[in-house]
């Protein structure tokens, strides 16, 4: 195991799937590379450039995925089976806020499961699901290290702790 | 939310509540970076390490490893290049000291991973944090800069011949990327899943060569051990359990908090009824977990009247162990019938997948205890439970099984009546 980075043997010629890859403007391209110097190997980029990916296009879709085999040098193949493993990585298109409640013990004991129910009811979706104008997705995760400040929940990248139904009202209000 | 040490004087937790505590500056005035100045003054790699040995420093990630002894196994004369992984995956259910230290005196991980690139001849660390955290990664990258820019980070630092690059890297939410081998699989861009060991990462680690991976309150620790020397860092704890421990505390608590204690704090009681603010709404204590979600969880009558000691023989002694310090507690409402069913939820979902007996043993476990849930409980599902229990512990690849296995283990064996009376 420890030495298979050292046998993938990075490919010498473009992947061609029929599918046009993504582009991305000369910023976005710049901070790339500046991720991609980080590393002596090219394929270690390949978290931090799926979440820019993600960022730049709403998900990792096909078009960004073989963007990413074309600049780290991998099989398409290399990539899907990365992205597939890891939670934060969508390869379907989700709502332009994620709605993250934290399930986990800490949470749940604190409430979690009133914060769940209350954001479904206001959202008019279940767990799992986007609103129709494909703004809110609703999910339940595991434990996000805020076990102290329960219950929580973290949409994208925010966190929002100590939550009562007020916060939720305000928390959505603003991003209505 | 508290944050407070208790029982010692602050040592992490020292410039927690300083205005800007984050700033260079405000690291530097309240005595950051002497550390480093120290050991570029005259100590030499191995004086760095037999410090570190001296005060029975142990890892804070969970597994509580010596670290001195980690860092020592670090061939020498290898020709490859050595790596300094920074373990800041913080997933352990009730853990969140490490997101406190980063956010708040971020220059003290830059000092410890300094240190500890500076003692095993690393030029290249990266700090593994994880995805969820990516504000915490926005801030260390902040403090690098400012690092860098002062001559702490990059060639020849502080005039020096000693050279050493700090680099963020993100997961994207996987538990099993906390367990070290696993987090270089994924630091190596590839599925988070674990290696066989040995070899060690000492020995073939990130890239195949030789790698420390340490938790970040074990790197922030450094600087105080350098600074006061190894033996006083120890004397602050137990001749086992050197220095002082920071525990996260979650559930039913009036101050839940991340709280700073000596190691060997004697009294657990105390700790949940007085410095911990009592139980919430008064009601009574009924079940802690006291080293995050994978320890065996204790009944309050392993606790009350018992002076528990909080390090790691005590806890142990008492029947549990310190884990990663995500101190859980939990009062008389509780079923721990759900409690555990909560957590095996979660180890289902984080299981990785590369072996069967966590793969398939924790998928049948929540199936078991979903059917008990929906009322086609039967008498022998207890021992059902402990069969598939036994065919994990041990036996699966990595420590992520066991990790299933114990909560569900103790909670049988320790709460037998909330299985009982959703059983029969």
């Amino acid at each position: 195991m420890s030495t298979q980075i050292v046998n993938i043997q990075p490919l010498s010629q473009p992947v061609n799937l029929g599918v046009e890859p993504a582009t991305f403007s000369p910023e976005v391209e710049a901070e790339i590379d500046s991720h991609i110097a980080k590393y002596p190997v090219l394929r270690s980029a390949i978290l931090p450039l799926m979440f820019i990916v993600q960022r730049e296009r709403g998900y990792l879709d096909p078009a960004g995925v073989l963007y990413l085999a074309n600049r780290l040098k991998l099989r398409v193949t290399d990539i899907w089976e990365v992205a597939t493993f890891y939670s934060m990585i969508h390869v379907e298109p989700i709502g332009k806020y994620n709605i993250q409640i934290c399930r986990t013990l800490s949470c749940k004991i604190r409430g979690a499961g009133k914060i769940t129910e209350y954001c479904s009811q206001k959202l008019g979706i279940q767990v799992g699901e986007t609103t129709a104008d494909g703004k809110f997705t609703l999910t339940e995760v595991e434990c996000l290290g805020s076990c102290g400040t329960a219950p929580m929940m973290q949409i994208n990248f925010d966190y929002h702790e100590n939550l009562t139904p007020e916060k939720i009202d305000q928390i959505l209000e603003k991003l209505a | 939310m508290r944050i407070e040490a208790i029982g010692c004087e602050p040592l992490q937790l020292r410039r927690v509540h300083l205005e800007n505590s984050r700033a260079l500056d405000v690291y530097r005035r309240n005595g950051g970076y002497e550390a480093i100045k120290k050991v570029f003054d005259g100590m030499s790699p191995d004086d760095v390490i037999n410090e570190v040995k001296k005060s029975a420093l142990r890892g804070r990630g969970g597994a509580g490893f010596p670290t001195g002894m980690k860092w020592s196994f670090v061939p020498k004369d290898s020709p490859k290049p050595k790596y300094v992984v920074c373990n800041a995956d913080e997933s352990e259910p009730g853990t969140f000291k490490d997101r406190y230290l980063m956010e708040r005196d971020p220059h003290m991980l830059i000092e410890g991973m300094l240190i500890a690139a500076y003692a095993l001849g690393s030029k290249t660390t990266y700090i593994y944090t994880r995805g969820e955290y990516k504000y915490l990664i926005d801030i260390m990258d902040v403090a690098i800069a400012e690092a860098r820019a002062a001559g702490l980070v990059g060639n020849n630092i502080l005039g020096t011949d000693f050279s050493c690059e700090i680099y963020t890297h993100t997961g994207a939410g996987a538990y099993i990327c906390g367990e070290e081998t696993a987090l270089l699989s994924s630091l190596e861009g590839l599925r988070g899943h674990p290696r066989m060991k040995p070899p060690f990462p000492a020995v073939s680690g990130l890239y195949a060569c030789p790698t420390v991976v340490n938790n970040v309150e074990t790197l922030t620790a450094v600087p105080d051990i350098i600074k006061m020397g190894g033996e006083a860092y120890q004397k602050l704890g137990t001749e086992k359990s050197g220095g002082t421990k920071v525990w996260s505390v979650s559930g039913h608590v009036n101050s839940p908090g991340v709280y700073e204690l000596p190691m060997g704090y004697d009294d657990m009681e105390k700790f949940i009824m007085e410095d911990c603010g009592g139980m919430l709404d008064g009601k009574k204590l009924k079940a802690v977990i006291p080293g995050g979600s994978s320890v065996y969880i204790m009944r309050a009558d392993q606790i009350i009247g018992k002076d528990v000691r909080m390090d790691y023989e005590g806890l142990v002694a008492a029947g549990s162990s310190v884990g990663s310090g995500g101190f859980i507690v939990m009062d008389e409402t509780v079923d721990i019938f759900e409690s555990t069913k909560n957590l095996t939820e979660f180890y289902k979902h984080e299981s990785c997948g590369w072996c069967t007996p966590c793969r398939e043993g924790t998928d049948w476990l929540v199936k078991v205890f979903k059917r008990i849930d929906s009322g086609g409980g039967r008498p022998e599902d207890a021992q059902l439970m402990l069969d598939l229990c036994d065919n994990i512990e041990g036996k699966s690849f990595c420590p992520l099984g066991d990790a299933a296995a114990w909560p569900i283990q103790s909670a049988i064996k320790r709460f037998p009546e909330d299985f009982k009376k959703r059983i029969s």
